[in-house]
């Protein structure tokens, strides 16, 4: 009995140990990135490349999952809102559920299954096949040559992206409760307008996502380049990189609504 | 994939990006008006009550929006609520002006509406509106009537008098 | 600040060249090496690799080979031991000095490493591109020139996944002597190749390190193709050096483990067993 308590104790302490120590890891990692991310922005070539291939190649998603997600926000908040009376407030309805949740964190998601994954792949696979040790021997950094770029990449593709899934989904709401429904135009905008302001809902939205865009590009580009070695490492680490970004998308996303909305909320 | 093409369209994806967010600021957020309102000026205004007023709420006058909420502090003086008001430039309202705290529709969200005398004197800038009229409350609405319809039946010996015992005396009943 | 760090590097390295003319390029002394404490990799090996030679080291898998690569290119540091490359420590290199160093070096990895993202012409170009500033016209002669000396000029465009594996190994040849290093490292340079691209990976190793003037190492355990080419020969096994010698002594050596190497014998001094109690005593565990 004291054995296996002690023994469970003894697992909990090594995995504690475990998860400091690769939060140690990925600390000292973001900074060595920050430090060799001077390159990136002298040599803009490598930045642009990365942005088609982290921004450009995750725009149909986020753009048809933006839309559909305004339509179902739409015709679901039409039910609710019919009983009270106050369909007019269909757009206030769509544009803040998407300014200040919806498009920061679906964006976040969908950009940590789409792009972070790949990131985290490619890396990893650079890894496995020695490339990054090559560019080493070639006294190249890789920290700058391949992972710096797609970080900032990441941090700047998630925000735009976010702010495109928020306007189709204003979009998809706009065509279902004016063209589908019936709703009045000029109330649909005119009611969104007066609530939605522009520095306290949108801007805060857009902070959001920046919030998410460093910490999912961080914890893409981490997992590759920690990857263990082979074929199964790195399958774990493409892994292990959305799970990662969707739990800190979430609880991020929870730390800072409080931050930041919680005023409205209590008075 | 040849540069041109990829330089293309991440030129898209910025362009379009960026306009996003400023369709988001501009036509959703609505970020003109609030451009107008800065050059505004503002004043303040006591209510007794403001019931469930809230910052960043409308300011009404003739049902148009003319300005905004800014702030609500209680004065821990005469406690009282302390709005401020952030008025635009072109709404210039008289020294006679009321303002009252009005509710949207039975539930809705609650606004001031401003409405303007005759003075010829107009009220400037960090000036206090003197005459106000408090928040509505339904739950005093209520009371007063039970009130009224107690008093009228003559079988209630004591007549209550604060807020809370009218709804006691009709559980009696 | 900056400055004066490289100056300090630059005069050593002037002093060293000075002095080292005749003593070897590399050498490492009682040099050991683990990952943990508990199991070391190498444990003190000595070896020297003279200036404009190619010399082999030789050995079972995992014995350490490649290990030796990365100490002599700075990725890991020697637990004990010194690592000397042109008269200076490897370990007492700053930040910078050590990327001077890897400069003047070249190494070819066991798969190539080529990257996979960018075209054979690219791939060659961008050690000089990262390196230097010269004009894209004179970049492209140079790759053209790099890829001519492996035959594969007509490659140029491809990406590496449409190369065959001794195709591929010639590119990364290329792009391993695309800035012309003074000393060059191979790690297995012959692994999972056929007979012909084996044999012409092999002659391109011993050209090209006569042509240019480089000096060698090649680790690897293909024993006929290094017989071949190399000027000197290090067997290591287990952490040691256990036998050396030039190509004829090593032919004609009576040394049990070259022997057995040479011969590809199954068992002698590396066993064929790994080590474990004798059958009969584990047989009779078992049953009470």
């Amino acid at each position: 009995m004291i054995d296996g308590i002690t023994h469970w104790l003894i697992g909990l302490g090594a995995s504690v140990r475990a998860g400091v120590t690769r939060l140690g890891f990925a600390t000292r990692f973001m900074i060595a990135v920050f430090k060799a991310s001077g390159p990136t922005f002298a040599r803009p070539r490598l930045l642009i490349h990365e942005l088609y291939h982290a921004g450009v190649l995750s725009l149909i998603i986020v753009l048809m999952s933006g839309l559909f997600i305004g339509m179902v926000l739409a015709l679901q908040g039409y039910e609710t809102l019919v009983r009270f009376g106050a369909t007019e407030a269909m757009g206030v309805l769509v544009a803040l559920s998407l300014v200040r949740e919806l498009g920061p964190v679906v964006a976040g998601l969908l950009f940590a299954s789409r792009a972070g994954s790949a990131i985290t792949a490619e890396i990893g696979l650079m890894k496995t096949t020695e490339q990054l040790a090559a560019m080493e021997v070639m006294a190249v950094d890789p920290v700058a040559r391949v992972v710096a770029p797609r970080f900032w990449a990441g941090v700047i593709s998630l925000p735009l992206l976010a702010a495109l899934f928020s306007t189709l989904g204003i979009y998809g709401g706009y065509l279902v409760a004016v063209k589908l429904i019936g709703i009045d135009n000029g109330a649909f905008w005119g009611q969104m307008q007066a609530a939605v302001d522009w520095r306290y809902d949108v801007g805060n939205g857009v902070i959001k996502s920046v919030v998410f865009a460093c910490a999912v590009s961080l914890i893409a580009v981490f997992e590759g380049f920690d990857a263990t070695p082979t074929a199964e490492g790195v399958s774990a680490a493409t892994t292990r990189t959305v799970v990662t970004s969707a739990l800190v998308i979430l609880a991020l996303d929870f730390i800072l609504t409080v931050f930041m909305f919680r005023g409205s909320a209590v008075g | 994939m040849n540069k041109r093409t990829i330089d293309l369209w991440v030129g898209i994806f910025v362009a379009i990006g960026l306009s996003a967010l400023f369709f988001l600021a501009l036509k959703v957020g609505n970020l003109l008006n609030f451009k107008e309102e800065r050059n505004g000026y503002e004043l303040m205004a006591r209510f007794e009550n403001i019931g469930n007023l809230k910052p960043r709420a409308p300011v009404k006058s003739a049902g148009v929006v003319v300005g905004r909420i800014e702030k609500i502090r209680l004065d821990p003086k005469t406690y009282e609520a302390e709005v401020r008001i952030h008025l635009e430039n072109q709404y210039q309202f008289s020294r006679d002006t009321i303002a009252t705290i009005y509710t949207n529709g039975l539930l809705g969200e609650q606004f001031i509406g401003l409405e303007a005398g005759g003075d010829s004197e107009y009220l400037k800038d960090e000036e206090s509106i003197k005459k106000t009229q408090s928040a509505i409350q339904i739950e005093k609405l209520i009371s007063q009537f039970m009130f009224s319809q107690a008093q009228k039946s003559p079988d209630t010996p004591d007549a209550p008098t604060g807020n809370a015992a009218p709804a006691a005396g009709v559980k009696k009943k | 600040m900056f400055s004066s760090s490289a100056s300090n590097g630059a005069t050593a390295e002037a002093v060293g060249s000075g002095v080292n003319n005749d003593s070897p390029t590399i050498s490492l002394d009682n040099v050991s090496f683990g990952y943990t404490k508990e199991r070391s990799i190498l444990s003190g090996i000595s070896l020297k690799v003279p200036r404009g030679k190619l010399v082999a080291v030789m050995g079972g898998s995992g014995c350490g080979k490649t290990t030796i690569l990365r100490l002599i290119c700075g990725q890991h540091a020697a637990s004990t031991g010194t690592v000397n490359v042109n008269g200076q420590s490897i370990a007492s290199m700053s930040r910078d000095e050590l990327f001077a160093h890897r400069r003047k070096l070249g190494m070819l990895f066991q798969f190539g490493a080529l990257f996979t993202d960018m075209t054979v012409f690219d791939n060659i170009a961008f050690p000089i591109r990262e390196h230097t500033d010269l004009p894209e016209v004179i970049i492209r002669d140079l790759v053209l020139m790099k890829l001519n000396a492996v035959g594969l000029r007509g490659t140029a465009l491809l990406k590496p996944s449409e190369l065959s594996g001794g195709m591929a190994r010639r590119v990364a040849l290329a792009r391993t002597i695309a800035l012309d290093p003074e000393l060059v490292l191979y790690d297995e340079p012959f692994a999972g190749l056929d007979p012909i691209s084996l044999s012409v990976v092999g002659q391109l190793i011993r050209k090209l390190n006569d042509a240019l003037g480089m000096t060698s190492v090649l680790v690897t355990h293909d024993i006929a193709e290094s017989l071949k080419i190399v000027d000197y020969i290090y067997f290591v096994s287990e952490g040691k050096v256990v036998a050396e010698g030039d190509v004829a002594s090593i032919k004609t050596s009576n040394d049990p483990f070259v022997k057995q190497f040479v011969n590809g014998e199954p068992d002698g001094p590396v066993r064929f067993h790994y080590p474990a109690p004798p059958l009969t005593e584990q047989f009779a565990e078992a049953r009470p």
